[in-house]
């Protein structure tokens, strides 16, 4: 769950980082009131989820008032990456003297969390890590121990050159550490982190994305997931217990299990074809779910043909037939519904598709060939 | 021959009364694999009763079931809160394997259990897996017996159900499989493509090897690399997710791309770099199986 900016900053705030207090606005009126309180001038700043806002002209310099209510009303409904912003971010001007880069994540080919930090500050990290490798220090931090201080020091020495800045990074990186843990991060990013003329280091930006698998024991930071960054659909389908990502095609696909979902969506492809979704009903499915995955299915008005593609195993054949008889009950689905099944109960889920005049392949290479042959006539 | 278990694996389930490990508790046994013991603390003394008559008994500790059972491989099906201390104190009770299918462990959890495993020199499978199962010996996990059959080809897989699939496919054409291994869909797992490359070059009858990658990280292209380095084998390679966008989870936690990084043509690429013939449809995999075997 990726959090916006501002809210990313309340976390690094919370852990007691040098983060400059900013204000958030919905309208180009507000921008223009907060910038005066301010002092007059302020940097209005694109809160979506995604980079490169200062490229796609999301990040502008205000020197008064009535500037950055002009800047927040370019960017407000503005369009980055196919994400529209709703909401600008005010914080105060800073005098800066250098930029640097500092990351954690937990880094899948060590196992355990990865600091990354890098002198090249306020530029893309991944263009820096594909032109200039050397770049960008890393450090493997042991879970059981945490960033010890000595580890911290070393980073904030690689970043600085003065002791004051250096010492000042080492904490920074602590607390940044801290903020990590505690939220059940998968990435904390500061970019850039500056010095101040006045030699002050300060955390000016701030990216968190949180693991999706540690929210369960932190419900209060459930409550920052922005429901307008995503499609209804996608809102639906978490309260539902789907994994469901939105595509743009016309082939609705309801699969178990996320791997043979992915290969469905590719075999889909392969044949000419293109899924509309991603969806997983996940392991032991009830007819219930099945039901509700319909629902979101067919709610995209661009689908044309409705895919199954069940390997039973924990699933069980018959329980995702009851879902879709259940489902044609309740609404005239009008797009063709096209089944393969096969495992556990299978003779089952047969039998009960056939009462209800449906069928169903056995081979997933048939019926994707099926479906898509459908959505294209 | 077989990797990870066979006839002579004796499993203790970890969460053994709960819904899905008295379920898969009772396929295990059912399947001809030893259960000897259970564990759920606050329950032990009890008996789980299994197919054929079978008595499993109950401990509150992994130590007093090793030590009662002579356990040395474990599965594990208790909820995400629980799972990483259960992998622990697997590793401690001094089981060799530790297979835990549970899924949304969370991942900084994973970061301490997976330090702990290797200091206890334990090979941990998973987490988010299916577990494996040596067709004809023994299943520790979830794959149903239903879908294999004994034969020369190796199976190893991030993904549930598209290695049902592509092992259903495998049998369906009289191709067998000496053990098929599922090793999970999350960012931080014990047990890794490369690790199961080595121990299937060990057994002596493994003679193919089918790798079932998806998106996301880089363990496909380490593994090809070493597959085309220092491997005798054959492999025939799947990759999931050429269709997925960039920056979502795809159901795995460890299903996202990252930036540019993790893709399914990458992946795909490494693969042909070394010698790794690779299927573009799931059938694909039995006709390259089959090449692969001649």
């Amino acid at each position: 769950m990726n959090l916006h900016e501002f809210q990313a900053r309340e976390l690094f705030r919370d852990a007691g980082m040098p983060v400059p207090r900013g204000r958030v606005a919905i309208t180009p009126g507000e921008a223009g009131a907060i910038a005066a309180d301010m002092g007059g001038a302020a940097v209005v700043k694109a809160q979506v989820h995604s980079g490169g806002r200062g490229k796609a002209g999301g990040v502008k310099l205000a020197g008064t008032p009535e500037e950055a209510e002009a800047h927040a009303r370019a960017i407000l409904g503005m369009t980055i990456r196919g994400l529209t912003v709703h909401k600008v971010l005010l914080v105060p001007v800073e005098n800066i003297a250098s930029e640097r880069y500092v990351g954690i994540l937990v880094d899948r080919a060590v196992q355990a969390p990865l600091f990354m930090v890098s002198r090249e500050g306020g530029v893309d990290i991944e263009e820096v890590a594909a032109t200039n490798p050397s770049a960008i220090n890393r450090l493997r931090v042991d879970p059981r121990f945490g960033l010890l201080p000595h580890q911290a020091y070393r980073l904030g020495s690689a970043l600085f050159d003065a002791p004051s800045l250096a010492r000042q990074c080492a904490t920074v990186l602590s607390q940044l550490y801290q903020v990590f843990m505690k939220n059940g991060a998968s990435l904390c990013e500061v970019n850039p982190l500056i010095a101040t003329a006045a030699g002050e280091v300060k955390a000016i930006d701030a990216k968190v994305t949180i693991e999706e698998n540690e929210l369960f024991r932190r419900p209060a930071l459930e409550s920052l997931r922005d429901l307008d960054a995503e499609p209804n659909a996608e809102t639906h389908a978490r309260a539902a217990g789907l994994s469901f990502v939105k595509l743009d095609g016309n082939v609705g696909c309801c699969v178990n299990g996320a791997g043979l979902a992915m290969a469905t969506m590719d075999l889909v492809k392969y044949y000419g074809g293109d899924p509309a979704n991603f969806l997983d009903i996940g392991g032991s499915s009830s007819p219930d779910k099945v039901v509700a995955a319909l629902e979101i299915i067919t709610a995209d008005p661009n689908v044309q043909v409705i895919l199954f593609n069940i390997f039973g195993g924990i699933t069980r054949c018959d329980d995702v037939a009851r879902g879709i008889v259940e489902a044609t009950r309740r609404a005239d689905i009008r797009a063709p519904i096209l089944i393969r099944l096969t495992g556990t109960n299978e003779a089952e889920a047969r039998d009960i598709l056939a009462a209800e005049g449906f069928s169903a392949f056995t081979s997933m290479d048939d019926v994707v060939r099926a479906a898509v042959e459908r959505a294209a006539a | 021959m077989s990797i990870f278990v066979d006839e002579s694996t004796r499993v203790v389930v970890q969460g053994i009364t709960g819904r899905d490990g008295s379920f898969h508790t009772a396929r295990m046994i059912e399947y001809g694999t030893r259960v000897v013991a259970g564990v759920t603390p606050g329950k032990g003394g009890r008996v789980v009763e299994g197919p054929g008559g079978a008595r499993v008994p109950v401990f509150d500790t992994m130590n007093e079931a090793v030590a009662e059972s002579g356990a040395n491989a474990s599965a594990i099906y208790v909820p995400p809160p629980f799972a990483a201390s259960a992998i622990m104190e697997a590793a401690e009770s001094g089981v060799e394997f530790v297979v835990c299918i549970t899924e949304g462990v969370p991942v900084l959890d994973m970061t301490r259990a997976y330090a702990f495993v290797a200091d206890h020199g334990a090979r941990l499978l998973g987490p988010n897996c299916p577990g494996v199962i040596s067709p004809g010996k023994a299943t520790v996990g979830i794959i149903s017996g239903d879908i294999v059959t004994p034969g020369p080809v190796g199976v190893v897989s991030r993904s549930g159900t598209l290695t049902y699939e592509a092992v259903g496919q495998l049998t369906g054409a009289g191709i067998g499989q000496t053990t098929c291994v599922g090793i999970g869909g999350d960012p931080i797992i014990g047990t890794t493509f490369i690790d199961c490359l080595k121990a299937f070059a060990e057994d002596g009858e493994t003679r193919a090897v089918v790798m079932i990658g998806e998106i996301g990280g880089t363990d496909e292209q380490e593994a090809a690399e070493y597959a085309g380095r220092s491997l005798d084998l054959p492999v025939v390679g799947f990759i999931a997710g050429q269709t997925a966008p960039p920056g979502r989870r795809m159901g795995h936690a460890g299903a996202i791309i990252s930036g540019s990084s993790g893709t399914a043509e990458e992946k795909i690429r490494a693969f042909r770099e070394n010698g790794i013939g690779v299927a573009r449809r799931p059938i694909d995999i039995v006709h390259l199986t089959r090449e692969a075997l001649r």
